[in-house]
């Protein structure tokens, strides 16, 4: 099975041929959403039966955890030697089995959401060669193959979000997205390209071999094609500073958002690090920016949501925000962790977003919260499976969002690094994001579930109130609810609370970080070692590189249990104290905001306009590159370009005018011109 | 010098002569039928040349007749020419009612 593992890719594709050529032809939104399901319900079946072989086959008889599938040589140049060829292994497995199942979710319920679109085979085209870019790049054993997918995802993501492109408001966030992207990919590419100078090879698998010999812990080489890889990242994973384009991406279709810009696409970045985590271990350094940077993007992101009045965008920051947690899980080399966190986050957002989208399709396209409210009366679905996954975000016990929070802030908290003030201070601030998370999660639930009706009057005089939405969007509402309610606990449960490692064991030998093996090792013999403990490829350089830096964690590790269980009890408290707060502010006295709005008007103003970045980068980059581009307009264009062709038409035009006697028009002076050059080809031949 | 390349020199001098009427003849005359006779003048001038070329070659280590083979493909060329020629001739003709080649310089720088 393992060597078909193709097959995932060349489902959506045949679903994108048909759809995408056809679709005209057919001109039935029933064959078309079926031909889109199918495609990918056998994507996500083989992704199972991938894992299913790879678990119980694979795993007994394998002598390293990396099972490569080349299908076909693709550049052999020089020493450059490139294949298409996909890598199996436990990262990509859980990237696999949950891209296709979310995907498979989200598409059955665009059948329903987009039923009344006239682009509807046209949208089925495009996520479906979304789910095919993003396996490329998920399976992808080669740097090259991963930036196709990564390139791939990005135009789909252009595509998707200007989906209703009439209007040119969401082509120009479309733009936005793609340009803000293109900045990041050349940090992928110049990283890629360091990568194979200094390894020879972009194959995964040799990095992983070869990363502790190549690289010199703590040197430069490390750092910057670290710092280059993550530039990226930044990118797609909308981290700080090019965080800018995710809100903006909200203009596509709602399904999009919960797909591509919640809870697959914008892992990428995540993933991206996660698996070249021995280049990340190389460099202390570049973990610490990684750590670092996501976050303050957590925490910026958590401030701009409080005030947010589109329930799309709070969502979107949220997003943002959670993936600063992801970043910030990958620097302090918990890489695993970051991916458990993508895993319950891909469950709870793709809900939420799934959610908002069936209110905004009850209450007819409306997506401002200050003209919701009271809807959990007449949407009861839709809010039970968004008040679900509003739990699960904020991180109450035992919703999936718990336990991956609770993990990375105990990681941070455990961290071990020369930085000595970092773990404490990045602690601090995820706390208290943790805790803005929980606020505003309940601010948007509250707001538009419960309080008092504030419909539009327009609104009530057409439509008379909201309907719930129609089976085949609750259906999947209710699998992710459920999901991002039992997904933390059946993968992982920290030590005093059963001590279930499914998902650390099973990604360790992707994963696994020599630093946090140690510590709980050392902390906790026996009771937290991995069954299946593999060295991580790059754990010599990582444990070279954090030599003799063993001594500035946040906490001491005497008395691990209670010191752990303290801190999930804090993290709950305060998740408990954002959703109440936000729950007595907007239930219970909603004028209250009124007053605060004015009496914080700086504060909440700058909340409100997202920090001023868009202005800021308007100013900063946007103006000063129309300046250059319109002088080089002015100069280069005008002058030089169209200076050579005018030029070369001016020599053509002049030469043309000189020899233009010759043309007498009297056959005799042609005849006499032919008998003068027979002359001279003969006197030169006699003369020679 | 022997009996044949007495008859050779002598062919290729008239063959020669005969060039140079053709040559002239196009470039002075301006009727095109008097230049298009200039034109098979020379063209036989050529296969003149041509036969005397084989014949001065001929031996029993050679005794091949391409020079004549040739003259025959070059006067079957001419025929089809003339063809033509004439035939744009009459076209002329009626469109023009005088055949005069300077007159036709549409073609004028």
């Amino acid at each position: 099975m393992l060597d078909l593992v193709w097959l995932a890719i060349a489902f959506p594709l045949i679903g994108v041929l048909i759809n995408g050529l056809f679709g005209r032809v057919i001109r039935s939104k029933l064959i078309s959403g079926i031909i889109g399901c199918t495609a990918l319900g056998l994507s996500f079946a083989v992704a199972v039966l991938t894992w299913l072989d790879y678990t119980y086959q694979f795993w007994t008889t394998r002598d390293g955890p990396y099972y490569e599938v080349v299908l076909w040589p693709w550049m052999y140049i020089g020493n450059l030697k490139i294949d298409a060829g996909l890598l199996v292994d436990p990262l990509s497995i859980v990237m696999f089995l949950f891209v296709t199942g979310v995907s498979f979710l989200i598409h059955i319920y665009s059948t329903g959401y987009m039923a009344h679109d006239e682009g509807y085979s046209r949208f089925f085209t495009y996520l479906n060669l979304f789910v095919a870019m993003m396996l490329i790049l998920v399976l992808g054993n080669n740097g090259a193959v991963m930036f196709v997918g990564w390139e791939g995802v990005g135009l789909c993501s252009y595509l998707l979000i200007g989906f209703w492109y009439k209007d040119m408001y969401n082509a120009n966030c479309g733009m936005k997205a793609f340009v803000v992207n293109r900045i990041g990919d050349f940090g992928v590419l110049l990283g890629l390209f360091m990568l194979f100078t200094y390894f020879g090879s972009l194959n995964f698998t040799t990095i992983f071999k070869e990363a502790g010999s190549v690289l010199e812990p703590g040197s430069w080489i490390p750092l910057a094609i670290a710092l280059f890889l993550f530039l990226g990242a930044t990118g797609k994973s909308a981290q700080f500073p090019l965080h800018i384009w995710l809100p903006d991406a909200m203009a596509g279709p709602t399904p999009v958002s919960a797909l591509i810009h919640a809870a697959t696409m914008v892992t990428a970045g995540v993933y991206m690090v996660a698996r070249l985590n021995p280049i990340f271990n190389a460099s202390p350094t570049a973990g610490f920016v990684v750590a670092l940077v996501g976050c303050f993007t957590a925490f910026m992101a958590a401030t701009v949501a409080m005030t947010q009045n589109d329930i799309k965008k709070v969502l979107a920051y949220s997003t943002v925000s959670q993936l600063g947690y992801m970043f910030l899980a990958c620097g302090v080399g918990a890489y695993w962790v970051a991916i458990f966190h993508v895993v319950t986050h891909a469950f709870f957002k793709a809900c939420l977003f799934l959610g908002s989208g069936s209110v905004i399709h009850g209450m007819h396209e409306e997506q401002d919260t200050r003209y919701m409210g009271a809807l959990a009366k007449f949407m009861p679905w839709t809010y039970f499976t968004f008040l679900a996954s509003t739990i699960a975000i904020a991180g109450i016990i035992p919703f999936a969002g718990f336990f991956s929070k609770d993990e990375i802030l105990w990681q941070v908290a455990i961290w071990q690094t020369r930085f000595g003030w970092a773990p404490t201070m990045l602690w601090i601030v995820a706390a208290l994001t943790a805790l803005m998370t929980a606020f505003y999660m309940g601010r948007v639930t509250w707001k538009t579930f419960q309080g008092q009706q504030r419909w539009t009057p327009e609104f009530v005089e057409k439509h008379k109130h909201p309907h719930e939405s129609g089976a085949a969007m609750v259906m999947p509402l209710v699998v992710l609810s459920a999901l991002a309610v039992v997904a933390g606990f059946l993968l992982f449960t920290p030590p005093w609370l059963g001590n279930n490692t499914t998902l650390k064991d099973f990604l360790a030998p992707s994963t696994a970080n020599a630093q946090y093996v140690k510590t709980h090792a050392a902390a906790e013999p026996g009771q937290h070692q991995p069954e299946h403990e593999l060295p991580a490829p790059g754990a010599e350089a990582a444990s070279a590189g954090h030599a003799g830096e063993h001594h500035a964690a946040f906490i001491s590790l005497g008395n691990v249990t209670a010191t752990e269980i303290a801190f999930a009890a804090f993290s709950v408290l305060l998740a408990l104290i954002g959703l109440l707060v936000s729950r007595q502010i907007f239930v219970n006295q909603p004028k209250a905001t009124e007053a605060w709005k004015k009496h914080w008007a700086p504060a909440y103003q700058f909340s409100l306009n997202k920090w001023f970045f868009d202005e800021l980068y308007h100013r900063v980059i946007v103006v000063p590159g129309t300046a250059v581009a319109y002088a080089c307009w002015r100069f280069f264009d005008l002058r030089i370009v169209d200076g050579i062709v005018n030029g070369t038409a001016w020599i053509v035009g002049v030469t043309g005018h000189l020899v233009r006697p010759l043309q007498t028009g009297f056959v005799r002076n042609y005849a006499l011109y032919l008998l003068l050059g027979v002359v001279i080809l003969l006197i030169f031949n006699l003369v020679k | 010098m022997s009996d044949m390349s007495v008859v050779v020199s002598n062919s290729l001098f008239l063959s020669a002569v005969l060039f140079t009427i053709g040559v002239l003849g196009v470039m002075i005359r301006r009727h095109p039928v008097i230049i298009f006779m200039c034109i098979e003048l020379m063209l036989n001038a050529a296969n003149l040349a041509l036969v005397a070329f084989n014949d001065y070659h001929y031996s029993k280590a050679w005794p091949a007749l391409d020079g004549q083979v040739y003259a025959f493909m070059v006067i079957a060329i001419a025929a089809a020419e003339v063809a033509v020629g004439l035939a744009i001739i009459v076209a002329l003709f009626k469109r023009r009612e005088r055949v005069d080649v300077d007159e036709i310089n549409l073609l004028r720088g």
